[in-house]
């Protein structure tokens, strides 16, 4: 039985660590555990998108290109409208440093600071 | 004149005709939330010293009488995931706890321009993650018609605000029903545009292909006007529709008969409440006796809508969240000795359960082995669902449901179980995945008075017909 479980899991602790690194997340071992009972209930339930055939479907990543648009035009010059020609080569104004800087956690009046990267 | 239980209309007359002044309809609304929002906990953040300002300057207005524009003195709540200048934004998060944005949304921007006095900033589950507003980081909401129930999710503060008077209109975003659900548990409109219809600009990212701002109001004419002031394109967004908006509040009156509505039976299937499949069928015979001609359509991969959203919401969630790392805004772990352990501690202790969940979710459906079989899948199945909708809005002009399966459940009652929970947007992620608008009006109540909701689906760009059949609705309701 433990066995059968087991390969029933999709999600293992290994698996979790391992997606926690990717997320920059560290996780307590509490967290762990329950994340590891969680993402395996719902993967269970989101298995039944497997009984759908979609070889032959596209995926759809956004609306955006589907409704709305100009019809006779293809690919990005329907967004042509997007572009801002009142901003030479799509740069604006950025914030004034003092501004970027309000909201740091640690800056020095320059730049943001945080903890050293390299060890020597 | 009862000065919380005004419309958009009748408020802006008021202080128009020098009735009230704009200062005195945002002070009594400030007094209500004084009295009643202890037991509620509609609002995260008020903003007096904005709103005041923003009084005085339609009062003078009104003084010389120049005419005021449509919101003039309405005065609003905001959902925490918008930007507001010098008001703190939280998101819902201890992640955001001090976060003071240095710009406006686009649509509070609108709003003001147009003349509106912002209260302050509401309540929502964490990042909009939810269906409860228990995932607040600093407290729930409690629904104003019977405190021991949730007010839905995610904008639960904006639909209580709203509710309770503390409001004459809020906004509210939806990515999966978080406008129309909450409007639906708390007895009040709510209404989500077609994708792009409103800019985002400003508003806190959790799923970038399915944020909607809309709003959540008393009446559907104040949803129309809402929308109308914070629609249209918006350069500061290039996903923000360059599609003309029409004058919604001039079509409301247009009779609906003639109009074909739709009605789809895997919308009345096995989950659905007596009570709440009762009163929307009454609302559906409503209709028909208005003159709407009711027909079935077929919307077959329903079923698989609420698997394909928690996949895609969850993976644009994983990396819209990245950005939280402690450096340029947002909390920071004290006492760390390096970046790395920055990073992990500070969105460790910053990140809610839910948040984590979810980034860890949307992480693995993206991470390498994986991404064909979750996250690809659910685009194509992001395609079917949209092809059912095309195919039902070649026959109707609207499609009618529930908004809800069921009417608010209590607070703690699906707080242990993730799945439990998604399953409560099992009606309205449709059309957050096609894009298409939705609008939830209030159609009566169950047996312990909880209001219950009617939801509305239109086509693309398509706003004014889904408006106009929930006027006559609630009109003849």
């Amino acid at each position: 039985m433990t066995h059968r479980n087991s390969e029933n899991m999709k999600v293992t602790e290994k698996d979790v660590a391992y997606v926690a690194d990717l997320a920059n997340l560290e996780l307590s071992g509490e967290e762990r555990a329950g994340m590891v009972r969680d993402l395996n209930s719902i993967l269970d339930y989101i298995e039944r998108l497997n009984e759908l055939d979609t070889s032959n479907v596209e995926p759809m990543a956004q609306i955006s290109d589907r409704y709305g648009v100009d019809e006779s035009k293809q690919g990005s010059e329907r967004f042509a409208y997007a572009n801002r020609d009142d901003i030479p080569e799509g740069l604006r104004k950025s914030l004034p440093q003092e501004v970027a800087l309000e909201n740091a956690p640690d800056a020095d009046g320059t730049f943001f600071r945080v903890p050293k990267v390299i060890e020597r | 004149m009862e000065l919380t239980r005004l419309t958009i209309d009748s408020a802006r007359a008021a202080v128009q005709e020098r009735k009230t002044t704009a200062l005195a309809l945002a002070e009594v609304h400030y007094a209500r939330i004084l009295k009643e929002d202890g037991e509620i906990g509609a609002y995260l953040t008020l903003s007096k010293e904005r709103a005041l300002e923003q009084a005085d300057r339609i009062d003078r207005m009104a003084a010389e009488g120049e005419p005021l524009p449509p919101l003039g003195g309405v005065p609003v709540g905001i959902k925490d995931v918008m930007s507001t200048r010098g008001i703190r934004t939280t998101a819902g998060s201890k992640i955001l706890s001090n976060y003071i944005p240095p710009y406006d949304c686009t649509a509070v921007a609108r709003l003001e321009a147009a003349g509106a006095v912002v209260l302050g900033k509401t309540n929502c589950d964490e990042f909009a993650m939810g269906s409860s507003n228990e995932n607040s980081a600093f407290h729930p909401v409690h629904n104003p018609r019977e405190l021991s129930r949730v007010p839905g999710g995610s904008s639960g503060g904006s639909a209580a605000a709203v509710a309770a008077d503390m409001a004459v209109v809020a906004l509210g975003s939806d990515t999966g029903g978080s406008i129309r659900q909450p409007a639906s548990f708390c007895g009040v409109v709510g209404l989500m545009p077609t994708y792009g219809r409103v800019s985002r600009y400003g508003l806190i990212a959790f799923a970038s292909s399915l944020d909607h701002i809309g709003p959540l109001a008393k009446t559907v004419k104040d949803s129309a006007i809402v929308l109308r002031t914070i629609a249209g394109r918006d350069p500061m967004d290039s996903t923000s529709a360059d599609v003309p908006v029409p004058d919604y509040v001039a079509q409301l009156e247009k009779p609906v008969r003639g109009l074909k509505v739709g009605v789809a039976k895997e919308y009345f299937g096995d989950g659905l409440d007596d009570e709440v499949r009762h009163a929307v069928e009454s609302a559906i015979d409503k209709l028909k006796a208005l003159g709407c001609e009711v027909a079935l359509v077929s919307l077959p991969h329903t079923p698989y809508a609420i698997p394909a959203y928690y996949l895609i919401a969850t993976a644009e969630a994983s990396s819209n969240l990245a950005r939280y790392d402690g450096v340029r805004y947002s909390y920071r772990a004290p006492g760390v000795t390096s970046l790395s352990e920055m990073y992990r501690r500070s969105r460790d202790e910053g990140f809610g359960a839910e948040v984590k969940r979810r980034i860890m979710l949307g992480t693995y459906a993206l991470s390498a082995g994986y991404y064909d079989a979750y996250y690809l899948k659910a685009q194509k199945v992001r395609t079917l669902l949209t092809r059912d909708f095309e195919g039902a809005f070649r026959k109707v002009d609207a499609i009618l449901t529930p908004t809800s399966p069921t009417a608010a459940f209590r607070l703690g009652e699906k707080s242990n179980d993730p799945l439990a929970m998604y399953l409560a947007d099992i009606y309205t992620v449709t059309a957050d995945l096609a894009g298409i608008p939705g609008i939830s009006v209030p159609c009566g109540e169950t047996r312990e008075k909880l209001p219950i909701g009617l939801q509305i689906l239109g086509k693309h760009f398509d706003e004014a017909t889904i408006l106009r059949v929930a006027h006559a609705y609630e009109q003849a309701a």
